[in-house]
């Protein structure tokens, strides 16, 4: 007879989260402590401990395409509650992670848009042209007037320069984009660095 | 007392009048600022989700930046560049191999000899606040203060590690020295869901109008923030707050060194008093005779 649950096979995903982010998910006990004190929960269709769970069962597909990985606004609320120590949010940083290097549809696309236009920033400038950044991302959500009112408030006091700041180290930034892969294997530790 | 300071992408905008009441107040408190030569963005939350290696790396490149220039001490007054700068030295420094990583992508030779602290830590801890309150010749009698942390100023304890995690007192010490009110109330460390100010605003309008029903709540006249991200959701979100939720809803909101500048009798607009879109106006009028 043919055993079902071959033990590395069950482990998988969760092996691999392990490696990637050092935290080892076996030790939640469905606690839900992480969840109770999470702000964005109410708009989240799995809670943070069900993705803890969802890893420990194997269920890849779920939590990479779940909305919970893109609505983690990495507050750290969950990882300061946590009975054991798991930091939820270096897991949810290599889900997301994980989520687009193996070309999961991203079920937040502004969120994902923002951060693509927000880095493209600093690798163009160095620092963050928050002007130039809202234009762009209202123009890509096809929302041009967005938040004009709130715009035109900050604009007139002075609040948004017009023009951006170029730094001179600007090889250095180029290079750091250029050098930087997404992932650091890094050794399973109790509690992670943090 | 000579620190490196590090202002970050907000202070050059949205939260300008961050910058303007820090540089004008902590003279008075024999500190000097010296800014990180060439400083550049630490990636904030959207450098760590896309890259841990990224992240890493802007950070230490302005750690470099600090070391090269015999600053020894970094003040990030910003709570989202302070949690990325102060973790990622922390990280670097524990791992030697991570560490030499690191510093072939940025192409330097960072040491790992720079700490990095809160603008609010160093207040505190530093400066004292028997030195905080001899500095004020206005005192801010009768006004009721709801000092708000947020997230990043006290989590994670192992990064964030200068206060109580969930009950910190600091900001509220510091107000208390400048003879102004704390409130005791429910939502000190509560997340305003900075992050997602342009992608969700939806959600931050949400959390915004906890925190400002909570101040209310407890009778606060105005929420003193230490980070620029609160302040633009808390001030820039209360009009939709009001819209969405039917509370009405006037609350200024202050940075904790616009409200040390104030007590030490520095001018409105100096301070970029005047740039809030909730402005202080009425309730500065109510607890100090010339403004
Ligand atoms: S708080 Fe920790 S142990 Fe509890 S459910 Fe969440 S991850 Fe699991
Ligand atoms: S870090 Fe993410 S999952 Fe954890 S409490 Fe904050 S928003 Fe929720």
């Amino acid at each position: 007879m043919r055993c079902l649950l071959v033990e590395e096979e069950v482990h998988q995903f969760s092996n691999l989260v392990k490696a990637l982010s050092g935290e080892d998910v076996s030790k939640c006990y469905q606690c839900g402590k992480c969840s109770a004190g999470c702000p964005i929960a109410s708009e989240m269709e799995i809670l943070p401990n069900r993705i803890i769970r969802l890893i420990q069962i194997n269920s890849k597909d779920t939590v990479l395409s779940s909305s919970t990985i893109w609505l983690c606004a990495s507050c750290e609320t969950c990882f300061t509650r946590c009975p054991e120590e798991i930091d939820l949010v270096r897991v949810m940083d290599v889900l997301r992670r994980l989520s687009l290097e193996e070309g999961y549809r991203c079920p937040e696309e502004g969120i994902l848009r923002f951060n693509r236009f927000f880095l493209a920033s600093v690798k163009n400038y160095g620092r963050v042209h928050e002007l130039g950044l809202m234009m762009k991302y209202n123009l890509a959500s096809r929302q041009p007037f967005k938040d004009l009112g709130q715009g035109i408030a900050l604009f007139r006091r002075g609040k948004i320069p017009l023009r951006p700041q170029r730094i001179k180290g600007m090889d250095q930034i180029k290079g750091i984009f250029a050098k930087s892969k997404p992932f650091l294997e890094r050794e399973a530790s109790g509690g992670g660095g943090r | 007392m000579r620190y490196g300071y590090f202002p970050g992408c907000a202070l050059h905008s949205t939260a300008k009048e961050f910058d303007l009441s820090i540089r004008l107040s902590c003279p008075h408190l024999d500190l000097e600022l010296v800014e990180v030569p060439d400083w550049s963005c630490c990636g904030a939350s959207p450098g760590h989700m896309i890259s841990e290696e990224l992240a890493l790396a802007l950070s230490v490149r302005n750690l470099y930046q600090a070391e090269r220039h015999d600053l020894t001490t970094v003040i990030a007054p910003c709570a989202a560049c302070y949690s990325r700068l102060k973790s990622a030295n922390k990280e670097v420094r524990e791992d030697a191999r991570l560490m030499s990583r690191i510093n072939r992508v940025v192409g330097e030779e960072f040491t790992g000899k720079v700490e990095v602290r809160h603008l609010i830590e160093v207040l505190y801890k530093d400066v004292g606040l028997s030195r905080i309150e001899s500095s004020v010749t206005k005192p801010l009698k009768g006004m009721k203060f709801a000092c708000y942390y947020g997230c990043l100023l006290t989590r994670p304890p192992k990064v964030a590690d200068f206060d109580d995690v969930e009950n910190p007192i600091i900001m509220d010490r510091i107000v208390e020295a400048l003879g102004a009110e704390p409130v005791s109330w429910s939502h000190k460390t509560e997340c305003c869901g900075a992050s997602f100010a342009i992608s969700r605003p939806e959600i931050v309008v949400r959390l915004v109008d906890e925190i400002l029903k909570a101040a209310q709540f407890a009778a606060a006249d105005s929420i003193v923030v230490a980070c620029p991200l609160c302040h633009v959701n808390l001030d820039m979100r209360q009009s939709q707050a009001r819209n969405k939720y039917g509370r009405n809803y006037n609350i200024p909101i202050l940075y904790i060194s616009q409200v040390i500048g104030l007590a030490q009798g520095e001018a409105y607009k100096a301070l970029g008093l005047d740039k809030h879109l909730v402005s202080p106006k009425d309730l500065l009028k109510k607890g100090l005779a010339s403004f």
